[in-house]
């Protein structure tokens, strides 16, 4: 490792950051490159220390001098006086004042520490349904750079090498995406956005429509000029009336200024944007899919090629992409490829955004620079399992992802990474769960899911996820036979490898990962006819272990039904005629001490 | 459903459906006629006009817009918006996403249809319930969820969700 | 509304920030619940609503109250920052009416920040 004989830590948080923080970065490394120092000083950016007011502000280290209100024109007589000639310069100086017991900083708390906001930069930040407050953080300027400063072709590249995936699950790249539909020729082209965030456990998409509406669609105009498209659709889950309101709003106040329609901002391109709202089916996330709901069929997918690029909606050339991939692109005209690509791993850069849920502490919307391990992710940032539980896996892509165990908790995470594990990054869904948690009973509700939303086209999907569903139903039901489980290995190898689209090939995966991690829980349900995490009620004996009660009478109090005898120093019983095999008495006992 | 369900069906079909409702209907098609791929949006407004899509409805939808009524129907049925069947005074949404799974939903699904007798997409018999299983309402930090009418409960136990329906009468 | 011209987003950005920049003479506090489809469904309407009638009681006209969607932290919902000028804002958690009505006597009133309701000061990392 390289060490420095300094480091200049400077502030990247919003407050700091509107006060121009990065540009004094960008100030500072050139000046320590000018003067040599580049191998003996580094500049780092980190979060808030809490002195906003003072931005920006940065602290060196290890001579802990803290300065506030630099500006990039300061930048080279501080480099001068402090890193060639040694003294701190006074003017700059600031001495934070003592605390004691204050409310602890951004920097302090694990939560925000380790978060980095691009796609959500303006969260918290802006009145969602105004528009001058978008436009005072720099909102529509990309699109004003792509419209009259940038050809198609620079807009292509730009997006292309800031090596932008698309953030709704399969990690295209977007600029190679909007290429192939650049180079085809049609007057007419459509650009699309799915709204359509049908991961039960996922809520990134609605947050960004409902917080910032007005980024997807600036993300949506600079695609549009890329790829020739004067008429998109945003198409939005029903289920999501806040959001459908915010981004109507979005676009009456855009057309209102001129920043949808004829000739935005004076630049002769044209585009008009519509809402489609969405009837409920989980398969219009799928591409072409989504395309035939907005043509007012039944949401089927078809066979690929042709490519939407090519034939999309209404035969015409489209591209489709997510919320939180428009989101991310007006930074990118403004700031650079480069800029992107600065966090994240060598094939997945920038941010990504999760919605973290389950059993953990901490439950939220998280942004995280790619690369990040899953540890840190659901330890210090979800704050960890509640409630003194154990950590059991966490589920990533939905109904088309798979469970991570502890053993893999140091993942990367970025898509390769991810997809080695057996589940995908998908769409950012994670669900953590605990010790609670059946395995094959949450691989059964995924199917029931699969089940419920396959659209019925190809075989392979209709069939054979019912059929799964089955093989899982009786196992939770205490009914499993002997070579179940090389039965569901080997239909969902079939169905992955059949399906006609994104849906009916990855349905398999939750089964395949719990059967690659929890085997052992297959297993006890099959030949032991148990159910380790005392879910599956027909496998449950409702039966108090004489060996592991502690004799504490938590279940005694637990108990609605009155059905549990209990004395103090005394193993506690339930009485079979009273319990309802409510499980309420299970959920109480911290022992595992009822069968 | 038997025979003497679809006929009592029927005739609470064109109770329900009043020719205001029609009339309604009318304005709505008027607007998206000439509009391709308005099979959707114009079923969403004929539903939230007469709060369910019984046939009569699908049909005159398929008339208005010179469709083939089993394309009406084929949509209908397809996304999980549209009901062909009336709702109850109070609907009761139960959310069955990961993270409301995860901490024991299905429980209180149960919990509801044991006690109200009725299973998934119906109506009780004095018509004041509907029980419906949503995925994913998008406030996962509440989970377990359940949504009545327009009221959002959170951290619902099933011993306990009988009192909060006690609350709709 | 006349159609923008790129000149103008300069304009509305640099008129917006003197506008409601927290300073004397102007805005000395703004107040943000924190409303996305959770935050309502926990409970922030009611916090607004408290937040509204203690203003319109103080008869304060140098408090700006607003809105934004979601603030990421779910599980503490209810959240509302207040920010005063020249002070790094204030994010306070798991809010009650009562909760609401002492930080607005406290902090938006006397300048002491609430310390027992309040999760954390400064802005969030953006780069």
């Amino acid at each position: 490792m390289e060490t420095y004989r300094s480091n200049i830590m400077i502030c990247a948080g919003t407050g700091c950051v509107a006060n121009g923080s990065l540009k004094v970065k960008d100030a500072l490394e050139t000046e320590l490159i000018k003067r040599n120092l580049q191998k003996e000083v580094k500049v780092v950016l980190t979060g808030c220390n809490g002195f906003c007011a003072k931005g920006p502000v940065m602290v060196v280290y290890p001579e802990d001098i803290f300065y506030q209100m630099v500006k990039a024109e300061d930048v080279p007589h501080l480099v001068e006086e402090h890193f060639i000639k040694g003294r701190p310069v006074k003017k700059f100086l600031y001495t934070p004042p003592a605390q004691k017991d204050a409310i602890p900083v951004m920097n302090e708390i694990p939560f925000f520490k380790h978060q980095v906001l691009r796609a959500l930069r303006n969260r918290s930040l802006i009145d969602a349904e105004k528009i001058e407050e978008y436009i005072a953080r720099d909102g529509y300027l990309a699109a004003a750079k792509a419209l009259t400063e940038m050809t198609p072709e620079q807009i292509v590249n730009e997006v292309k090498n800031s090596g932008l995936r698309g953030r709704g699950g399969a990690g295209f790249l977007t600029g190679l995406k909007w290429e192939l539909c650049a180079r085809v020729s049609g007057e007419i082209k459509y650009i699309l956005c799915n709204g359509d965030e049908g991961d039960p456990g996922a809520f990134m998409d609605r947050s960004i429509m409902e917080a910032d509406p007005h980024s997807v669609l600036e993300g949506m105009i600079v695609a549009a000029k890329a790829i020739g498209a004067h008429y998109g659709y945003i198409y939005v889950r029903a289920e999501y009336p806040l959001a459908v309101h915010r981004l109507q709003l979005a676009i009456d106040q855009a057309k209102e200024n001129g920043l949808l329609g004829k000739d935005i901002l004076g630049s002769g391109f044209d585009l008009d944007l519509e809402i489609y709202q969405g009837a409920g089916a989980f398969v219009c996330g799928e591409e072409t899919a989504l395309m035939a709901s907005i043509e007012g069929k039944r949401g089927m997918p078809r066979p690929k090629p042709p490519f939407p690029a090519v034939k999309g909606l209404w035969q015409r050339p489209s591209v489709l992409n997510n919320v939180e991939t428009f989101a991310n692109v007006p930074p990118i005209i403004l700031s650079g490829a480069d800029w992107f690509a600065s966090l994240g791993t060598e094939k997945s850069k920038g941010t990504k955004v999760f919605a973290l849920s389950g059993a953990l502490n901490n439950i939220g919307l998280v942004e995280v620079p790619m690369g990040i391990p899953l540890r840190t992710v659901i330890f210090d940032i979800g704050g960890g399992i509640k409630g003194n539980r154990k950590y059991k896996a966490v589920q990533m892509g939905g109904p088309s992802g798979g469970c991570i165990p502890e053993s893999l908790l140091d993942t990367p995470v970025d898509y390769e990474n991810i997809n080695k594990t057996g589940a995908i990054m998908g769409s950012g869904g994670m669900v953590v769960m605990d010790e609670t948690t059946c395995m094959p009973a949450m691989a059964k509700f995924f199917l029931e899911f699969t089940e419920d939303e396959s659209c019925g086209k190809c075989v392979p999907c209709r069939v054979g996820n019912k059929t799964l569903l089955t093989i899982l139903a009786r196992i939770t039901k205490g009914e499993g036979r002997e070579g179940d489980i090389e039965l569901l290995l080997d239909l969902s190898q079939q169905i992955k490898d059949t399906s006609l689209c994104g849906l009916g090939q990855t349905s398999p995966n939750p089964v395949l990962t719990t059967i690659k991690y929890f085997r052992e829980e297959y297993e006890a349900h099959i030949k032991e006819k148990r159910c380790p995490a005392r879910v599956c009620t027909p496998l449950v004996k409702f039966v108090v272990n004489d060996e592991k009660c502690k004799k504490c009478g938590t279940c005694f109090k637990a108990c609605p039904a009155g059905a549990i005898t209990w004395e103090k120093g005394k193993v506690a019983y339930i009485d079979p005629e009273k319990c309802t095999k409510c499980k309420s008495c299970i959920k109480s006992c911290k022992f595992w001490a009822i069968d | 459903m038997g025979n003497e369900a679809v006929a009592q069906q029927a005739a609470t079909d064109n109770e329900t459906i009043t020719p205001e409702m029609y009339r309604r209907i009318d304005s709505i098609i008027e607007r998206y006629k000439d509009k391709p791929g308005s099979l959707i949006p114009v079923l969403q407004q004929a539903q939230d006009v007469c709060g369910y899509l019984p046939h009569p409805v699908q049909r005159y939808v398929a008339k208005g817009l010179r469709m083939s009524p089993s394309v009406v129907f084929g949509v209908a049925t397809f996304y999980s918006f549209f009901t062909l069947v009336p709702r109850g005074k109070h609907v009761i949404r139960v959310c069955l996403g990961t993270a409301c799974y995860v901490k024991r939903s299905e429980e209180i699904l149960d919990k509801i249809k044991a006690e109200l007798e009725l299973e998934v997409g119906e109506i009780t018999r004095d018509k004041k319930y509907s029980l419906e299983a949503v995925r994913c309402l998008g406030a996962c930090g509440l989970a377990p969820v359940v949504v009545v009418d327009q009221d959002t409960y959170g951290d619902v136990a099933a011993t306990k969700v009988m009192d909060i329906l006690k609350k709709y009468e | 509304m006349a159609k923008l011209t790129i000149a103008d987003l300069k304009k509305i950005k640099e008129e917006y920030h003197a506008g409601q920049a927290l300073r004397e003479g102007g805005f000395k506090v703004k107040i943000t619940v924190h409303m996305g489809t959770c935050g309502i469904a926990a409970g922030a309407r009611p916090i607004m609503n408290v937040i509204l009638e203690e203003l319109a009681k103080s008869g304060r006209k140098d408090i700006a109250v607003t809105t934004s969607g979601c603030a990421g932290l779910c599980s503490k919902e209810p959240m509302m920052t207040i920010e005063l000028s020249g002070e790094a804002p204030v994010r306070y958690i798991a809010l009650t009416e009562e909760k609401a009505r002492k930080i607005f006597a406290e902090h938006v009133m006397a300048g002491k920040p609430v310390k027992e309701y309040a999760l954390v000061v400064g802005h969030e990392t953006t780069y």
